[in-house]
């Protein structure tokens, strides 16, 4: 029987414990939340605090003091670093969650109701698909006031695109099958229906699609800030690259300032990408092979479910 | 006709899906006639057979029914009412009335949902429990009416822990709990293993005796309607063909097409020997709706009356007996 016929998250997790590239994600975002949540115990320093700083401590390579080095005004990179986690996954948690809700929304209805409201919100959806994110982005940002709270909304509002397709198409299938008819049958209205047996089956799909959506609001943030549109009081991982970059951090060959960021910003997003895809191997039936077809893939995933 | 106690009736039903393409630029001049003047009464506390092959509109007549689809002409008549167009709060009242069973209990509960949570759905809404006590025993009554003993045992399972005929139950429950005067069973037992089907089909019998309950038992398998219905209404490309007592028909088919069904039926007794009619070619297209009498392509029986005139339902002897076939409306008389 395919996954998804008992889509619990009971099921959900049991399968996911077999599935490395979803564990390996999780504990890499989980490694990252940790330290973004526990920043001012882990920090060495305080970025914020104010220094006295001399000429040596500019881009001052690593040592006993500054492990991970200084940047151009003399504060520490790990903890500048540490403290970064904190703006990036706020970004990337609360954009994505803005891009779900929105792209979730569009897509259930637009599935669910069809005909001409599908018509509708998915030319809409179509128009958003082929703008360029990112020039759109830099003029909004450019436009507003660089502020976490507008680079927040502006990655939401641009990048429900693919949760709205992706849920839409789900929703086709979920539907059609025959609980929703008999739904129908006994009078549930088009509210109770969607919320009661689209919803809960559409759903774990949808916490696969916002783990991918938190990298790609990572990596959109990262690209704003490096780009100077950022706030540049918050310091992300972003930030930090944009000032070791324009700063002259490449010509003074302090890589320390350049490769931390860098560094954070692949392991966080490898992380949710891991995580995302794995999960999206649990739920989707779709990538599964049939289970009638004769692929090596098959071969290989009954040989591996026999090892206890 | 009389005015007798019928809970359903139907008057010249039809339903025509477009064929083809659809949008802006499809201009529909083909339609699909899935319903093409069906009239046809349900009396109280009656079991009712539509047998029919695949396709010949017996779902979409129950969806009909249910409201699911609007007719595109004729009336559906409850208790006397009108009820073929009716307001969203008018076709929820209709809903409490006339309950569906669906074919595929493997498909027709959501994975998701406790049993429990399942048959107290239509309480919750038509908000038709005051408090938890009383939905929670309306619950148990529907799953025990249902033959789910004791029914605290099944609350908490999910359907994917039951078996199909404990499932077609859960259905049943589900459509009992609203305490309907009409039940709408669409196949209810063809997705089942045969030792289960006699269960379901005893289970439907035993409902309209104790709650006088009407039942709507759509099949393709005439052996079914034999074992339990009052009539039986044959269907034939959107039309009713053949309409009778049960035994009537089945003993003396008058309707060449339900002399084809029966022929095909196994009989078990293996020196009896009968002659099986093998009906020739497809059933037709129900866009091209053939001319005359719609079974003439395939009948055994045609004359040349048929490939012109389309019959009506006719008397066959001195019963109820009908059907809608030249050699019985006089055929033999113009020649």
């Amino acid at each position: 029987m395919s996954a998804v016929t008992t889509t619990s998250f009971g099921t959900i997790w049991r399968s996911a414990r077999r599935n490395w590239m979803a564990l390996a994600g999780l504990s890499m975002l989980a490694a990252a939340v940790i330290v973004a949540v526990f920043a001012p115990l882990i920090a060495p320093y305080d970025p914020k605090a104010d220094l006295k700083v001399s000429i040596d401590d500019i881009y001052a390579p690593p040592s006993a003091a500054h492990w991970l080095g200084t940047d151009d005004a003399g504060r520490d990179v790990l903890s500048n670093f540490i403290y970064g986690a904190r703006v990036s996954l706020i970004v990337g948690f609360f954009a994505s969650f803005i891009s779900v809700f929105i792209g979730g929304t569009i897509g259930i209805t637009a599935g669910y109701f069809g005909g001409r409201v599908e018509n509708i919100l998915m030319r809409i959806t179509d128009i958003m698909l082929v703008i360029p994110d990112l020039p759109l982005a830099v003029v909004l940002v450019a436009l507003t006031k660089p502020s976490l709270m507008n680079i927040i909304l502006v990655i939401g509002l641009l990048g429900w695109t693919g949760t709205a397709r992706l849920v839409r198409s789900q929703t086709l299938s979920v539907k059609e099958r025959k609980f929703v008819l008999r739904a129908k049958a006994i009078g549930c209205g088009h509210f109770h229906i969607l919320r009661r047996h689209i919803f809960p089956l559409v759903l774990p799909l949808l916490v696969a699609n916002t783990v991918l959506v938190i990298s790609l609001a990572i990596l959109e943030e990262s690209t704003l800030s490096f780009l100077g549109l950022a706030d540049p009081t918050t310091l992300s991982w972003g930030q930090m690259l944009n000032f070791a970059f324009t700063r002259g951090g490449v010509s003074a060959g302090a890589w320390w300032a350049l490769i931390m960021p860098g560094l954070g910003i692949v392991w966080v997003v490898l992380g949710c990408t891991l995580l995302g895809q794995g999960l999206e191997q649990v739920l989707n039936p779709r990538l599964e092979w049939h289970h009638l077809s004769v692929g090596p893939k098959m071969v290989a995933r009954g040989a591996k479910e026999e090892r206890p | 006709m009389s005015e007798t106690a019928a809970v359903l009736e139907l008057r010249n039903l039809r339903k025509l899906f477009p064929a083809g393409r659809s949008g802006i630029w499809a201009r529909t001049s083909e339609f699909v006639h899935a319903l093409d003047g069906v009239d046809l009464r349900l009396e109280k506390g009656e079991i009712l057979a539509l047998a029919g092959e695949s396709g010949c509109g017996k779902s979409t007549l129950a969806l009909t029914l249910m409201g699911l689809e609007k007719p595109t002409q004729g009336t559906i008549w409850f208790e006397g009412e009108d009820v073929t167009r009716q307001s969203r709060a008018g076709r929820q009242r209709l809903c409490r009335q006339i309950q569906m069973v669906f074919q595929d209990p493997y498909e027709s509960l959501n994975p998701l949902m406790t049993i429990g949570e399942i048959v107290a759905e239509p309480l919750d809404v038509h908000r038709l429990a005051q408090n938890r006590e009383e939905r929670r025993g309306r619950v148990e009554k529907a799953l025990e009416e249902a033959g789910l003993k004791p029914a605290h045992i099944f609350m908490n399972r999910l359907p994917h822990e039951l078996s199909g005929g404990q499932r077609q139950r859960v259905v049943i429950a589900a459509a009992l709990v609203l305490e309907p005067e009409v039940l709408l069973a669409d196949e209810p037992v063809s997705m089942l293993d045969v030792s289960i089907r006699a269960e379901i089909l005893n289970l439907l019998a035993e409902l309209r005796e104790r709650r006088g309950i009407s039942v709507l038992l759509i099949t393709h398998d005439l052996a079914t309607s034999a074992y339990l219905a009052d009539r039986v209404a044959v269907m034939y490309l959107g039309r009713i063909v053949e309409l009778g007592e049960t035994q009537a028909v089945l003993e003396s088919p008058a309707h060449p097409y339900t002399q084809a069904l029966l022929s095909v039926i196994p009989v078990p007794n293996p020196r009896k020997r009968r002659e099986r009619i093998i009906l020739q070619g497809q059933p037709p297209n129900p866009v091209h709706v053939p001319a005359g009498c719609r079974f003439h392509p395939r009948c055994p029986k045609v004359m040349e009356r048929c490939r012109v005139e389309d019959p009506v339902l006719a008397a066959v002897g001195a019963g109820s007996h009908q059907a809608a076939c030249w050699l019985v409306s006089g055929g033999g008389s113009d020649e």
